[in-house]
């Protein structure tokens, strides 16, 4: 039995030690928002917070997580209030939308950190997340609008 | 209503309940037409369709039979139903439609597709047509309340109104009386010029549920008691299992069942992890078939040996071996490109309950035509007890057109009596593609002595989508593969297309773009080098040569302006020009690049698109940006290579994306146009390649012939 902490409610679940939270988050528990791209913390799909740091749930064992608060992009915002999720919609920034949930994610870590990022910044925080729909530049806007809310 | 369980369960945005009698408008319910004669519209369909229901609530519900991948058909749809029914767009509700031949795309012969930028295309007229329909009607059925010619009255915003005493009528209020009246046999559609919905930005609705987790794709569908299986497949293709032993398989804790299904070996457990220790704990004996000592290098070969005769004809214009043979200046290059796999962000999956008498299945999928025909075959069940229940998809780009994930899960589901997700892995989903086909072109050109050009000569060889889909025309020429050559543009006396079919059996399939994405890069640099030959600036060289093609010659003057072409730029960088047509639109870019010990940095891309009259510019714009970097992907990175008739690409590392720090500024600008609409999700990524080679060129003086642009190749250039 392991216990977790995700978006401030706790669980216990009776997984394998080595199940990767990804799978805990989405098999187990029950919240899709956190997505499988590709297993292998390559394309930035599964990114949730441990204690406000951005982690690549699917190759995080699940007892690896201990303590640390676990925040998916379900627990955000309770009401998608948060200022990148306004301005992901004000610059309409999904097209399929797969990856959005771990690119909303990277940047609600980059500007805890860096309340005003630069390009560089962004570059920097965001280059490990694909989309495979080309919606860079508008991640990019939507970052910079909601670093001026 | 047939279909009520279906559209219940597929509802994104939740339906008011429907109080009273709803009024269903624009097709009609089968069995009510004939009996009762008054409905029978839909001018030009030959299959009864139902796309608008407006309730009594008000609420204006529309049916989409076009599916979600990013490309915002379920705004666009919508908008051209509501431009004509003049509604109040926050009441607009969607439903999709379940898999059945009368939601059929007209230009798919009926199939419920959704690809080819075909959405818009097949769509609009009928679901215009729809939303004017109900409006007339229902500005018939105030007229009857009234009793005052119908002529005296008007519509704003769900409201039918009569201007001379200032009555009003919600639409919500009329729809007993209209649903007893006849429907029109015709109806008149409003001029471009009249829209006030189409030509909006409106915001993309299906937009809010993916900033928070909610929309829901493949990959998240629940079923009670649903179990996790991972397919393993033969990695050579064309291969079988000749046997397994699941001992090891089946001893991972959570492993329920170790089936064998037609594409491999099913191992279904309670969660994806056990699933995936299984399918590696698993042992497989293949037999690996006649293409496992197959590689990339051997393909090539042929198609090389195969381009030294003539192809099939598809275009001759003029006489080009008189004109080669008389020229004073001729030449010839050969371009290669590679096969490419889709790679969508979400791996293939699909969900399968199989019973008795009854198969469910829940696909994120662009075709519910293609995957109502795998399940029917896959579960041996009569069509009638299939049931397509679609959700949003992760990524398309033709790759969710193929039927394989589903009869993944429904031969496993069946096997195990059970609710089956099948997951793919990414190395799965990379490794069993059905990949843009590798191609082999020979262009030929040849100029007078002052350069002009007189000839130009295309010759390729590729596998045939069209011989794949239903077999090539008498001709022999696909010409699906010849988008964007055996249309080429340009005022040249004699040009020649040539086609030769071939297939060395790696699965190939609908890549965005298709043919299109050859041609937008082989084409468009050919031309460059031509005028070169001629001495003159591409845009200039392309422009003269366009006068008959004024659509074109707009939008590569557009973009021209746009970007500055010909002004100076800072040291380093240089641009390149490209412009055709692709799925009935034009589009033009300017790239802006340089290269630094080999590698290319694109620094930004301008693009102008005459796609006719628009719908919604905003998803216009998006899909320019994304195609564009879905082709400038493709040209800088991507490659599949075949080794001992396997894939040698598994993963993001090794088939590799533009992402944040790579990926240039897109500036887009729309032709304003009443031009029939063409498509927008695939034409950017075709040219990009073209005016991307084209501006390496520029900056380094090395054409390029073969993709992916590898550094070696433009190392100590620039």
């Amino acid at each position: 039995m392991v216990s977790l902490t995700v978006n401030g409610k706790r669980h216990d679940v009776d997984v394998a030690s080595d199940m990767p939270l990804l799978w805990v988050i989405r098999d187990t528990i029950g919240l899709t928002g956190t997505k499988f791209g590709c297993g292998l913390s390559q394309c930035g799909a599964c990114t949730v917070h441990l204690d406000g740091q951005p982690t690549r749930s699917c190759v995080t064992p699940v007892s690896s997580v201990g303590a640390k608060k676990v925040t998916t992009i379900e627990g955000l915002s309770p009401d998608a209030s948060h200022a990148l999720q306004v301005a992901w919609i004000a610059e309409q920034v999904p097209q399929c939308g797969y990856c959005q949930s771990g690119q909303l994610m990277t940047a609600a870590a980059l500007l805890a950190k860096t309340p005003k990022p630069t390009d560089a910044d962004i570059d920097a925080a965001m280059s490990g997340n694909i989309c495979r729909c080309g919606t860079y530049q508008r991640i990019r806007r939507a970052i910079h609008r909601a670093a001026q809310a | 209503m047939a279909t009520t369980s279906t559209l219940d369960r597929r509802t994104f945005l939740k339906v008011s309940a429907a109080a009273g009698g709803g009024l269903i408008i624009g097709g009609y319910l089968p069995g009510l037409t004939d009996a009762s004669g008054t409905v029978g519209l839909a001018a030009g369909l030959f299959e009864p369709n139902i796309w608008v229901k407006i309730a009594a609530d008000d609420s204006v519900t529309m049916t989409l039979t076009m599916l979600e991948m990013g490309q915002g058909v379920m705004t666009s749809m919508p908008m051209l139903v509501a431009e004509e029914l003049d509604i109040d767009w926050n009441k607009i509700r969607i439903e999709w439609a379940p898999a059945d031949p009368k939601y059929g795309n007209p230009n798919f012969g009926g199939q419920q597709l959704t690809a080819g930028s075909n959405s818009v295309r097949g769509m609009w007229k009928v679901l215009r047509e729809s939303g004017a329909t109900a409006r007339t009607m229902l500005i018939t059925a105030a007229a009857e309340t009234w009793s005052v010619p119908a002529n005296s009255l008007t519509t704003e915003r769900g409201e039918v109104v009569h201007k001379a005493t200032g009555r009003r009528l919600k639409y919500g209020a009329l729809v007993d009386k209209a649903a007893a009246l006849p429907v029109p046999k015709s109806v008149a559609l409003k001029d471009p010029k009249d829209f006030k919905v189409l030509g909006q930005s409106l915001p993309r609705l299906d937009i809010p549920g993916k900033v928070n987790g909610e929309a829901e794709f493949g990959l998240d569908v629940k079923r009670p008691g649903m179990l996790i299986a991972r397919v393993v497949k033969c990695p050579v293709f064309g291969g079988k299992m000749a046997s397994f032993n699941a001992g090891k398989a089946k001893a991972v804790p959570g492993v329920r069942n170790v089936v064998a299904i037609s594409s491999g070996v099913a191992v279904v457990a309670d969660n994806y992890w056990a699933a995936s220790k299984g399918a590696q704990a698993l042992e497989v004996k293949w037999d690996e078939g006649a293409l496992a000592t197959l590689n990339s290098a051997d393909i090539t070969k042929k198609y090389a040996r195969l381009a030294e005769q003539p192809g099939k004809v598809a275009r001759n214009d003029g006489d080009t071996a008189a004109a080669m043979k008389d020229a004073a200046k001729s030449f010839e290059r050969v371009y290669e490109v590679p096969f490419l796999a889709h790679a969508c962000m979400e791996p293939m999956n699909c969900t399968a309950d199989v019973g008795a008498d009854r198969c469910d299945v829940w696909a994120p999928t662009q075709g519910q035509t293609a995957s109502h025909q795998a399940a029917i075959a896959a579960s041996g069940l009569p069509a009638d007890r299939v049931h397509i229940f679609t959700t949003y998809l992760g990524g398309g780009f033709g790759r969710r057109g193929e039927g394989d994930f589903v009869t993944d899960a429904v031969e496993a589901s069946k096997a195990v009596g059970k609710p089956v997700k099948v997951v793919w892995t990414r190395e799965d989903d990379m490794q069993h593609d059905f990949y843009r086909p590798v191609t082999y072109v020979r262009m030929w050109a040849a100029a007078d002595a002052s350069g002009k050009p007189v000839a130009f000569m295309q010759r390729m060889v590729q596998q045939s989508l069209m011989k794949r889909i239903g077999g090539l025309p008498p001709n022999g020429v696909d010409f699906i593969s010849l988008d964007g050559s055996a249309n080429l543009p340009y005022d040249i006396p004699n040009i020649r297309v040539e086609y030769t079919e071939t297939d060395p059996g790696i699965p190939f399939g609908f890549w965005r773009s298709v043919g299109a994405s050859v041609n937008g890069f082989v084409v468009e640099a050919f031309i460059d080098e031509m005028a070169a030959t001629a001495g003159e600036d591409p845009f200039e060289f392309r422009r003269k040569r366009l006068a008959k093609h004024p659509r074109h010659k707009a939008v590569l003057e557009l973009v021209a302006e746009k970007s500055g072409w010909g002004k100076p730029l800072p040291q380093g960088r240089a641009r390149g020009i490209a412009v055709m047509e692709c799925f009935g639109t034009i589009v033009g870019e300017v790239a802006e690049v340089s290269v630094t010990n080999g590698a290319v940095k694109v620094h930004k891309v301008w693009c102008a698109v005459d796609t006719g009259w628009v719908i919604n510019p905003d998803t216009i714009k998006a899909q320019m940006e994304g195609g564009t970097i879905y082709g400038l992907t493709a040209a800088l990175k991507g490659e599949i290579t075949i080794q001992n008739g396997r894939v040698v690409q598994r993963h993001f590392n090794d088939y590799q994306m533009i992402r944040h720090n790579e990926a240039p500024e897109i500036e887009t600008h729309i032709v304003a146009s009443a031009e029939t609409p063409g498509g927008i999700g695939e034409p950017s990524t075709a040219v990009a390649a073209g005016a991307l080679v084209n501006a390496i060129a520029a900056v380094t003086g090395k054409r390029i012939y073969k993709l992916p642009i590898r550094a070696e190749q433009l190392r100590g250039t620039a």
